[in-house]
């Protein structure tokens, strides 16, 4: 596990450097894990060493959020004050960006040929 | 000094107090949603910060306080979004061989989740700082705190509106593509990891391994996609 989590902390802290040094306006963990998916391609064997302990995090993944989702108690007063419009706006964008997006999917998967999953 | 004011002046101090509660809050927020069948409303993140929230505030308890030990927590948003290179390294085969269908609903779908929340907003007339803060909301956290705070909004409140994006598009995904009579996992998670970010894609694992996968890789490609659109949307609709 302390070996996954090396590599994991490594790729994160590469990907910082690289992005605040080279002035990339992607966000450091992003890079990182191009990073790893780079080096898990060219060396397979990694994925056996580290697999356990990166879908271990993920299968906890919700609960990553809850600190920053706390944070409501911070917000209570603007939040109570629009409550309306902003839940119409998280709704109304959530849900036409997923059926935009899906609709978008299966258009160009049929376009291209591709077959069902 | 009470021995139960000085223990309570010793915890409230330290980080391991708020770390173990949030960790304690959602292991049985994850008990309770897996004892509802993970119905969609079931959602661990939505009973976590219910519970919680209401004992920072019963407890007089600031958020800066509760957030030194859960922090910890946040940090590992971090490691998390390297982690999702596993699932996709695994499922490298099928997602090649999909690469036109993922970028454009990834084009569409960010743009459409953005410009929509802006342009609604406007038309609401909030007020501009809310608007800014609302323009990266279906980009996961830490990427839209930076955005949020590099056009002039609140990170605090960005936060608040991601998770609340997160849960959102958690509940609403099953419904809807059910719905929607869409059965191919591949675009039901990429639109979910486009529109709902991790928490999002925290749903699509629970559902299916296919569409946790592709729910992680639109979560990723919309954070890149996000960092360079969210200005030009909101200079267009500002």
């Amino acid at each position: 596990m302390i070996n996954a989590i090396a590599v994991i902390l490594s790729c994160q802290l590469a990907g910082e450097v690289a992005a605040r040094g080279l002035g990339l306006p992607v966000p450091g963990p992003v890079l990182g894990f191009v990073l790893l998916l780079i080096l898990l391609m060219l060396r397979p064997a990694l994925a056996e060493a580290i697999g356990g302990t990166a879908r271990g995090i993920l299968a906890h993944l919700s609960l990553l959020f809850v600190p920053a989702g706390v944070g409501v108690v911070g917000n209570l007063d603007l939040l109570s004050r629009n409550w309306f419009p902003i839940a119409v706006v998280l709704v109304v964008s959530t849900v036409i960006a997923m059926i935009a997006s899906v609709l978008t999917f299966l258009a160009v998967n049929r376009l291209s040929g591709g077959g069902h999953d | 000094m009470t021995d139960v004011a000085r223990i309570w002046s010793y915890l409230s101090t330290e980080p391991l107090l708020w770390l173990t509660c949030t960790i304690v809050v959602y292991v049985g927020a994850e008990a309770v949603a897996l004892r509802l069948g993970r119905r969609a409303l079931a959602n661990p993140v939505l009973f976590s910060v219910l519970i919680i929230a209401p004992i920072l505030w019963l407890s007089g308890t600031p958020y800066e306080t509760y957030f030194e030990g859960a922090q910890f927590i946040h940090f590992l948003l971090g490691p998390a979004t390297v982690a999702l290179a596993v699932p996709l390294h695994a499922n490298l085969r099928t997602v090649a061989r999909t690469a036109g269908p993922i970028l454009a609903a990834l084009v569409v779908g960010s743009v459409v989740a953005a410009l929509s929340a802006v342009w609604l907003a406007k038309a609401f007339g909030l007020s501009d700082q809310v608007i800014v803060s609302l323009s990266p909301k279906s980009t996961t956290a830490p990427v839209a705190l930076g955005i949020s705070e590099a056009l002039g909004g609140l990170p605090t409140l960005t936060a608040v509106l991601v998770i609340l994006t997160g849960i959102i598009g958690a509940i609403t995904v099953t419904p809807l593509m059910n719905a929607m009579g869409i059965t191919d996992w591949r675009a039901r998670g990429f639109a979910v990891g486009v529109a709902a970010h991790g928490i999002g894609t925290a749903r699509a694992f629970q559902v299916n391994e296919l569409a946790g996968t592709f729910a992680g890789i639109g979560m990723a490609l919309n954070a890149i996609l996000t960092s360079l659109i969210a200005p030009l949307i909101v200079a267009l609709v500002l």
